[in-house]
């Protein structure tokens, strides 16, 4: 029975895996940063150079322009754009879909080139979609941990006292 | 969709407030915005049009306390109320975990509420998402204004509640914050009904606004224990 939005979790092993995969692609892309945002607008991850803007906006933004952007791509008869590139003076940024739950957004300026950045990353993407099929199959409690919410109904009351 | 992270033990959630054009959803969110303290919320992020209508969405995030160890992130959203924005205010709605509807009380917008609730259950509906069995709190905003029309009227257009099948949960359930009134409880007719929790508020000088968003947010994690 559809109810709302589903719940997903990550463990540290699997944030462990992630950044180590990004981790590599900046290392082979010569990329300044890359982040992680899921659909919703949540920051999952950020590798790389500290990003010196507030991350949880850009997060939020980035999921908005991606989410308007599909919504273009049906009005014109395709299914979404599966990445999307924003060309700036000196930083520029690719956005790429990941195993549909998840934006890579990736930052880079001109010590790298699109193409090279475009090439490392359907590599990446590839893994990270493998690793993230993995996490939502698991489903929100069956993340080798235990909710972390049950039975705590007492302490969310004392929370809003 | 709310999401855990195990690594930097944080618990984080979507809430959107929704309703008609020019209710005060923006004014809820200045209001959080200026009262919690900046350690505990990022900036306000609108993006609206030169006559700060809303064109797309207002965002902050606002932490609301530790549970188990894990720090409590909301995100709250609103959108844009103006009927031509449909597009982009449905987009809002994906991934949400809770909503707070803000309804104008004056009479006169009596029609504009009705129609934002019901493009509201289209649009979630649209996204496979039950607004009746997730959390969900009204706010009939503007109870200052002497052309507002009286809480009874606005909950029997808005709240008239929706039916209960489920045998288990037909017992009434007292409203807990309004005395004498119930969430669930039976209707001459014989049906059992339940309704949103609402509350009256004032957002320009804050009253029910943090009322409300309590209430929103504790539903939300209480949906996830």
């Amino acid at each position: 029975m559809p109810v709302g939005a589903t719940s997903w979790s990550f463990t540290e092993d699997d944030f462990g895996a992630i950044n180590q995969l990004l981790q590599r692609f900046l290392y082979d892309s010569n990329a300044r940063c890359a982040l992680l945002v899921d659909r919703s607008g949540q920051l999952v991850t950020t590798v790389g150079e500290r990003p010196n803007f507030d991350a949880t906006a850009f997060a939020t933004l980035t999921a908005a322009d991606f989410s308007a952007n599909d919504q273009l791509a049906k009005l014109i008869g395709e299914t979404d754009f599966n990445t999307l590139f924003h060309q700036g003076e000196r930083e520029s940024m690719l956005l790429a879909d990941v195993a549909r739950r998840v934006i890579l957004v990736v930052l880079f300026d001109n010590r790298t080139t699109l193409g090279l950045v475009r090439l490392k990353m359907r590599q990446t993407i590839d893994d990270l979609s493998k690793l993230f099929d993995a996490v939502f199959s698991r489903g929100q409690s069956g993340a080798g941990q235990p909710n972390v919410l049950a039975d705590a109904d007492d302490e969310i009351d004392r929370l809003f006292q | 969709m709310s999401m855990i992270n195990y690594a930097s033990r944080e618990i984080n959630c979507k809430i959107v407030y929704y309703g008609p054009g020019l209710g005060g959803k923006t004014t809820n969110l200045e209001h959080v915005y200026g009262k919690v303290s900046p350690s505990t919320r990022g900036k306000l992020i609108s993006l609206a049009t030169e006559t700060e209508r809303t064109l797309f969405f207002d965002f902050l995030p606002v932490d609301l306390g530790t549970i188990r160890g894990f720090k409590t992130r909301f995100h709250l959203y609103t959108v844009p109320g103006q009927v031509y924005y449909n597009a982009s205010r449905k987009l809002i709605l994906k991934g949400v975990d809770g909503i707070v509807f803000v309804a104008d009380s004056q009479m006169e917008r009596m029609e504009a509420n009705q129609e934002s609730m019901q493009n509201l259950y289209d649009n979630m509906a649209e996204y496979g998402y039950d607004l009746t069995k997730m959390p969900f709190v009204i706010q009939y905003n503007k109870r200052d204004l002497p052309n507002a029309a009286p809480v009874r009227d606005l909950q029997a257009q808005l709240n008239p509640g929706w039916e209960v099948t489920d045998g288990a949960r037909q017992r009434v359930v007292p409203d807990p914050y309004h005395a004498g009134e119930n969430l669930v409880e039976q209707i001459p007719s014989g049906e059992w009904v339940e309704r949103a929790t609402y509350f009256e508020g004032v957002a320009v000088s804050g009253d029910g606004v943090f009322d409300t968003l309590k209430a929103v947010s504790k539903l939300v994690l209480k949906s996830l224990a």
